[in-house]
């Protein structure tokens, strides 16, 4: 039709300049770009692998050495590291804080770092599963939520349907999470006064002395470090 | 929730919303090359870059050589991590001595990392020797989230300019957006998270002995413990920054050596939406239009919020099943109640719910909490978050450029109701635009259902599935979710490190990369040609609630249509099943 | 072609559109239409199934009556394009009866003598002689001669029309009729390409092609159709892995169901007649739309270039005031201004005369009354026209050429007047009687009535008003301002007005504009909707994109509605159609899976708590969905036709209103329809 001829004739007249402009503009593929592609790679390597994470660490080893190598707490004579500030280990014993259930590794192995992942209506996660009796050189067996929930009031002598704080019958995500809840410390208390001698009291002072309070005292939750603290009920006996 | 709860998640949209404009206005700065007093040092970096690579700075590229320099920079990057990975065990920095990595799982994570996805089939601690983490992996965290920025603003360009083909200088765009964005942000973060504990050391592990030896369920003793050090510190700050989310441990950011105070969390979680809102901003400075990027941003907020008020509800609620247990879920000043499996008890349940929804909100996927732990519609909310095609801020770039296909999609539709053929931001959206924005919408929706279909017909895909039944099918759903969407978060309950899923995963995660990258470009192309149309009564405003509103159902119409059957079979009949 | 609005729903269109419906069914046919193409292909895999279930011996009364309902949405589909067409062709079948076939007087140019011969076989370049009471037997241009014609056949208008040899007025449509004198026509199209048979291909939807606007929607709803397609194909592992019983459920005829009620069926179904529509409408404002792309592009508009003469005002200015100069009588001033306007027959003169005659009792003389008098018509150099008579010279004419007349200067309240009625957006004819000036008439241009309140909706919505005229600037400044338009262009050259085109479309804006002369021809080409008079020239209806057939100027504020009116109902009825999924998703996913993950097969599984409907049974919850498809398809076909209500407000009220309605009404309507739909399927006992 007229109409687009008119149009493109016209479009042309109005776009010299634009015309001229694109011509600044290369179009070819491939080219410079394969260099450009591998230099700016081993460069960038050179720059974020090399320089930045070096600064970091030197800047870091300077100003915060104990944080930046693990927060490592060292044995009373302060020549070998027996944990982190950061990191649980597993305590079973009656005169220790028990630390949150972990599904770290084979328990609370912070290399191995892990949560159950099973859904929150997994019938193993809620129930467990019991050794198969046919198999008598392996243990199939696992604790279910249930049975956890048991063991919890058994060793801490709660009444059989009493309600235990949540994060005493989960595991963690992490498998080494270091803290528990106040709740939850109040509840062990007493057992490991009474293991240790201590009045419940005295025991609650130094959970008092071992808990991590919000920051700001409103970011995070509150939780008590439940290595800390049995390092520091150590530490009170000796 | 606890009144604490419900202010840390008021206080981190403030924090949030208060950094994002002054860092949307200095990447604008950065892109548009103006100069600037701090930057004069990275500018002689940046000229002997270009000098060593033959770019030419001033060189404007047409759409197609923009894509080009993309394909063939990804192409060397995954070459690189793929060797680098194949050989660590002839390399240095490996004190664990760990072994080369296999073919398949090498393949998945350099597409993974390639990609901005940062899926870890592997366990970070167990597999990849100092020198893969830094070399591969950290620089990937960097460049492929500044890749996804040039793109973004290769886009705003296409809208910006008239009658040109140019759309500036990939080479450029990825130097800068590294120099002056992402490495000095990543600088101050990495300092801040030693300050609170995580490790930056080039010490071997450290072994300790117990304070008290522990028996293991199958009655062995263990008197030792390992503490898995590294130079975290930096890899986790790009890893957060860069939306890309591959931790340096296992668990992510729920290891206490990764993230361990409160304070370290707030800044993590910060720093996953922070790009990505401040991109917002330079969107709409950059378009000479800020309302345009508050509008965008609003809709990503609209969502975002009441997605994360509901996770936090759903998951301080818990389920029925630990209440039978006995199991305390109210929360109070002295524990967190609530779901706490697979948290930790400093995060708690809001920090935990917050992390869940910003790192699927964002393409992020490191964790603070196990996803594959959260009940039911708690955990359909990060899976929904990641089908509706990470727009909802998103991964640094590509998250944005997401979101503006949605609001072509969403002009061409409401465009039409006002009696004009569509337009946005002055540039008519037509044939070729509805096209590619049809791709970058569908191509990734498409890769999740037919991925899941894939994986629940093989006998490759059902033989790693744990958890059984409808829980299986949700991991499964969720998985290729997260890799087809370029998330990367796990519910780890499904074993991926096979060759199946790492072949089936990598697939997906390059269709959700580059089938959303490249008909962005296409469009950026075209309407950089296409002249400006003035803005007039007539026009279908695109700033105001209206079009916010408009913007959001469309991306909740288009990914409920699209996953309410699958979504059906997975999480919803899961929560019927537990309220039965 | 003077077509009334016929009822949506008459006979005559309904029963050949029903049979259309049928021919349509060739997948040839509905390939170009990916949404009902798939339709159709899922009712062919549902009617196999069907064929199976009997053989088997199953129960085959769900699977039927899905079936049927599958081919019915088709059906439905097919029968709203056949009515817009069948709308079309009825209007164009009242323009080919108009083309009786005819003969012509075919010119030997070499003997001059004419040859009977049929008008089909006239070529371009062929000349013709029509006498009183002929047929034009093709389009064609006069180059000899004037002639009253009838051209009540294509614009349905019964005045006759003077077509005439030269100027703008010499093009001639094939099947009118010459009512006087004899003219001589050069033939300028072959058969088969003239206007009347390009705008009947037109009408009839022959020569339709998806417009630009309609092909990105296509791909939209492809996309769509195609992602729901990966949906419902995928569900089937997902459903065979959660278990056999969910499995055997998704029967094809389940699956398909789910697919035609996802895709979306309703604006796949209904757009074409969207189109044909608008089209349509145009031309019941006896407007011809050269092409659907016209039309989109009128939607678009946002500059309106508007002549003065014609559109804004009356095409006439009236006298309305004598303004006598100092010392002269009111009365003297009004005698010589009647005599100097009797030979004028322009309209002006005429008002001159009649207000002489009413105002001071004048009475107008007869030319042959003043035998001595010598008339002196305007021409383009001197620009005055007047009378000799009796030794008198009275000139009347515009200020600047009086002025020059009468040696270069006018009293003071001459000059005075003459600013005056300027700015008040009158045109001063000062009349001089030698070089005595005598006065100023006060001639009034007459704007048209309710156009001001027009441009301010239109200001509204976006549109600016550009009035172009050959006025001087104070006066168009006082008719811009009487009429409310935005702009003007005043002393506009024919160069003026194609600059004007050409920056305010450099500046990005969508341009339209009427003409008919041949000099508008480049400008009608240029503007982005360019409406062609039919009383102008040959060229000028080539140059425009849109012919208006009552050649009313002021029609291009229609054309501008209809446009706007045709995307409307797009966007409207595509958000309608995406809106209703959701409701179909609650009616069919929980009847899908209602047997998952069942305690025992006879109790309703957990996802029964999504049906919130509370519809029956699964098979009548996914009938009832197949059923509400397929009926709001016919339900929207006169929405379709006639176009959502247009209103000229602003697009951020339009988009308000209209998202409620088609958004949250597509959202909403649907549940209370499906459980109506579902309460009768049960009641009768369908399924």
């Amino acid at each position: 039709m007229l109409k687009n001829n008119t149009k493109a004739v016209t479009a042309e007249e109005t776009r010299p300049d634009q015309a001229q402009q694109q011509i600044a503009i290369a179009t070819d593929g491939w080219g410079t770009h394969i260099r450009a592609a591998i230099v700016s790679t081993i460069a960038l390597v050179a720059i974020l692998c090399g320089a930045y994470p070096l600064i970091v660490w030197g800047i870091s080893q300077a100003i915060f050495p104990h944080n930046a190598n693990g927060s490592l707490v060292y044995s009373a004579d302060g020549k070998t590291v027996i944990g982190s500030e950061l990191l649980s280990q597993a305590f079973a014993g009656e005169q220790y804080f028990h630390p949150r259930p972990s599904a770290a590794g084979s328990g609370h192995d912070p290399s191995s770092s892990g949560g159950t992942n099973l859904g929150p209506t997994s019938d193993k996660l809620l129930n467990g599963i019991a050794d198969d009796p046919a198999t008598a050189d392996t243990d199939e067996s696992y604790a279910g939520i249930k049975h956890l929930s048991e063991a919890y009031r058994k060793t801490n002598g709660l009444a059989v349907d009493a309600i235990v704080p949540a994060d005493a019958v989960t595991r963690s995500a992490s498998g080494v999470d270091p803290h528990i809840s106040p709740a939850n410390a109040k509840l062990q208390a007493a057992r490991v006064g009474r293991s240790r001698g201590l009045s419940e009291a005295d025991v609650l002072l130094i959970v008092e002395a071992n808990t991590d309070r919000a920051s700001f005292g409103f970011l995070g939750e509150p939780g008590v470090n439940v290595f800390m603290l049995n390092l520091a009920l150590d530490r009170v006996k000796q | 929730m606890t009144p604490n709860g419900w202010f840390q998640l008021a206080l981190y949209l403030g924090v949030l919303l208060l950094l994002a404009r002054p860092l949307g206005v200095y990447m604008a700065a950065v892109y548009e090359g103006v100069p600037s007093r701090w930057r004069r040092p990275g500018e002689v970096v940046e000229r002997w870059m270009y000098r060593l690579c033959g770019v030419d700075p001033a060189e404007q590229m047409t759409w197609t050589r923009y894509a080009y320099g993309v394909l063939m920079f990804s192409v060397v990057s995954f070459l690189a991590v793929y060797l680098i990975q194949r050989c660590q065990a002839l390399l240095p920095l490996n004190p664990q001595q760990l072994a080369a990595v296999t073919a398949d799982s090498s393949f998945n994570t350099a597409i993974s990392f390639m990609t901005n996805t940062n899926w870890q089939g592997y366990g970070g601690e167990v597999t990849m020797s100092y020198l893969s983490q830094m070399l591969a992996l950290t620089v990937q965290n960097f460049v492929s989230a500044a890749v996804g920025m040039a793109v973004l603003v290769a886009l705003i360009r296409g809208f910006r300019q008239t009658g040109t083909t140019g759309l500036g200088n990939f080479w450029v765009d990825l130097t800068r957006g590294t120099l002056y964005i992402l490495l000095p942000l990543s600088f101050i973060l990495a300092l801040v998270l030693v300050s609170q504990g995580v490790v930056q050391t080039f010490s071997a592990y450290q072994t300790v002995p117990l304070m008290e030896a522990a028996t293991t369920a199958d009655g062995k003793t263990i008197t030792e413990q390992t503490l898995p050090l590294g130079p975290a510190a930096s890899q986790i700050a790009i890893k957060q920054l860069g939306t890309n989310g591959g931790g340096f441990y296992n668990v992510n950011s729920a290891h206490p050596f990764e993230n361990p105070t409160p304070l370290s969390n707030f800044l993590q979680v910060l720093s996953i939406l922070l790009i990505a809102a401040g991109l917002c901003h330079t969107f709409g400075v950059m378009v000479k239009d800020s309302r345009q990027g508050w509008a965008l941003l609003a809709a990503m907020l609209v969502v975002f919020v009441p997605l994360t008020v509901g996770c936090a509800l759903l998951e301080q609620q818990g389920t029925p099943q630990l209440a039978a247990l006995g199991a305390d879920l109210t929360a109070s000043n002295l524990h967190p109640g609530g779901n706490m499996e697979g948290k930790e008890t400093r995060f708690g349940i809001a920090n935990s719910a917050l992390w869940a929804t910003a790192t699927t909100a964002a393409s992020n996927g490191s964790v603070n909490a196990m996803h594959d732990s959260f009940t039911p519609l708690g955990g359909l909310i990060p899976m929904w978050l990641m089908q509706l095609g990470e727009v909802i801020f998103g991964g640094a770039g590509s998250g944005l450029y997401g979101m503006v296909m949605f609001a072509i999609v969403t002009v061409f539709i409401a465009g039409l109701m006002v009696g004009r053929t569509p337009e946005y931001l002055g540039k008519k959206i037509e044939a070729y635009e509805m096209k590619m924005a049809s791709i970058a919408i569908l191509a990734p929706c498409a890769m999740v259902l037919v991925g899941t279909a894939i994986a629940l017909m093989c006998t490759g895909g059902k033989a790693t599935i744990f958890n059984p039944a409808v829980h299986g099918f949700s991991e499964v759903l969720y998985a290729v979710s997260s890799a087809s969407n370029n998330n990367g978060s796990a519910v780890a309950g499904l074993g991926a490190n096979t060759p199946f899923y790492n072949t089936l995963l990598g697939v997906a995660m390059l269709i959700g990369r580059f089938l959303t990258m490249l008909p962005v470009l296409a469009i950026a192309g075209s309407l950089s040609q296409k002249k400006h149309v003035p803005a007039s009564a007539g026009t279908l405003p695109t700033h105001t609630p209206l079009f916010v509103v408009l913007v959001v159902a469309i991306v909740i119409i288009v990914g409920a249509l699209n996953f309410f059957p699958a979504l059906a079979l997975g999480p919803i009949v899961e929560h019927l099943q537990m309220r039965a | 072609m003077a077509t009334q609005s016929k009822s949506i729903f008459s006979a005559d269109l309904i029963v050949p559109a029903i049979k259309v419906s049928f021919v349509k069914l060739n997948p040839v046919h509905l390939w170009k239409n990916p949404v009902i193409f798939v339709t159709e292909v899922g009712a062919f895999l549902t009617t196999i199934d069907l064929i199976r279930t009997m053989a088997t011996g199953g129960a085959a009364s769900f699977p039927l009556q899905i079936t049927l309902w599958l081919w019915f949405t088709v059906l439905f589909a097919n029968f709203a394009e056949a009515m817009a067409e069948g709308r079309g062709k009825a209007q164009a079948d009242s323009l080919r009866r108009s083309r009786t076939k005819s003969v012509a007087n075919k010119l030997d140019t070499a003997s001059g003598t004419t040859k009977l011969v049929a008008a089909e076989s006239l070529r371009k370049g062929d000349l013709v002689v029509v006498t009183a009471g002929e047929l034009i037997p093709a389009d064609g241009e006069v180059i000899e001669g004037a002639a009253t014609v009838n051209e009540s056949a294509i614009t349905g208008e019964s005045a006759p029309v003077i077509r005439e040899a030269g100027g703008d007025r010499s093009a001639v449509t094939g099947g009118t009729t010459v009512l006087s004198d004899r003219i001589k026509i050069r033939v300028t199209a072959n058969p088969g390409e003239s206007f009347m048979d390009r705008m009947i291909g037109l009408i009839e939807g022959a020569k339709r092609q998806k417009t630009p606007n309609e092909i990105a929607l296509s791909i939209l709803l492809s996309a769509l159709t195609i992602v729901f397609l990966v949906v419902v194909i995928t569900l089937k592992p997902l459903a065979v892995y959660t278990g056999p019983d969910v499995s055997a459920a998704l029967t094809v005829t389940v699956l398909v169901s789910l697919l035609v009620c996802l895709i979306p069926t309703t604006i796949g179904g209904l757009l074409s007649a969207i189109g044909i529509a608008g089209i349509d409408r145009m031309v019941q404002k006896n407007v011809l739309a050269m092409s659907g792309r016209a039309v989109e592009a009128a939607g678009d508009v946002d500059v309106l270039l508007l002549d003065k003469t014609g559109t804004i005002t009356l095409g006439n200015r009236q006298a309305v005031e004598f303004v006598p100069a100092p010392g002269v009588d009111e009365r003297q001033l009004a005698d010589a201004a009647q005599l100097s306007s009797l030979a004028d027959e322009t309209p002006e003169g005429r008002s001159i005369v009649v207000l002489a005659k009413e105002k001071y009792g004048i009475r107008g003389r007869e030319v042959h009354e003043l035998p001595n008098a010598q008339f002196v018509p305007f021409t383009a150099q001197t620009r005055m026209s007047g009378i000799d008579l009796d030794g008198r010279q009275i000139r009347k004419g515009a200020a600047d050429s009086v002025r020059q007349h009468v040696g270069g200067k006018f009293p003071a309240p001459i000059e005075q007047s003459v600013m005056e009625i300027s700015s008040k957006g009158g045109t001063p004819l000062v009349v001089a009687d030698g070089d005595r000036v005598l006065g100023v008439v006060y001639l009034k241009d007459i704007v048209k009535g309710g156009l001001p309140d027009r441009f301010k909706r239109f200001r509204a919505m976006g549109i600016r008003t550009v009035m172009i005229t050959g006025d001087n600037q104070l006066t168009a400044a006082a008719i811009a301002r009487e009429a409310g338009v935005d702009d003007f262009l005043a002393q506009a050259k024919p160069e003026d007005k194609m600059a004007l085109i050409r920056k305010e479309q450099a500046a990005g804006h969508l341009v339209a504009m009427t003409g008919d002369g041949t000099n508008d021809a480049p400008a009608l080409a240029q503007a982005d909707v360019g409406v062609a008079m039919n009383t102008g020239t040959q060229a000028a209806k080539e140059a425009g994109n849109m012919v208006d057939l009552d050649s009313n100027p002021t029609k291009l504020i229609e054309v501008v509605e209809i446009g706007k009116q045709l995307l409307m109902t797009r966007g409207a009825l595509t958000t309608f159609s995406i809106a209703n999924d959701v409701a179909k998703y609650f009616a069919i996913i929980p009847a899908m899976f209602a047997v998952a993950y069942a305690a025992s097969p006879d109790q309703p599984g957990p996802l029964s708590a999504l049906n919130v409907m509370g519809l029956g049974t699964a098979q009548s919850a996914i009938l009832s969905a197949v059923i509400f498809n397929a009926l709001i398809i016919i339900a929207l076909i006169p929405l379709a036709l006639r176009g959502v209500r247009f209103r000229a407000v602003a697009a951020a009220s339009i988009l308000r209103r209209n998202l409620l309605i088609y958004g949250l009404g597509g959202l909403l309507l649907p549940f209370p329809g499906i459980k109506v739909i579902d309460l009768i399927v049960n009641a009768l006992g369908l399924v």
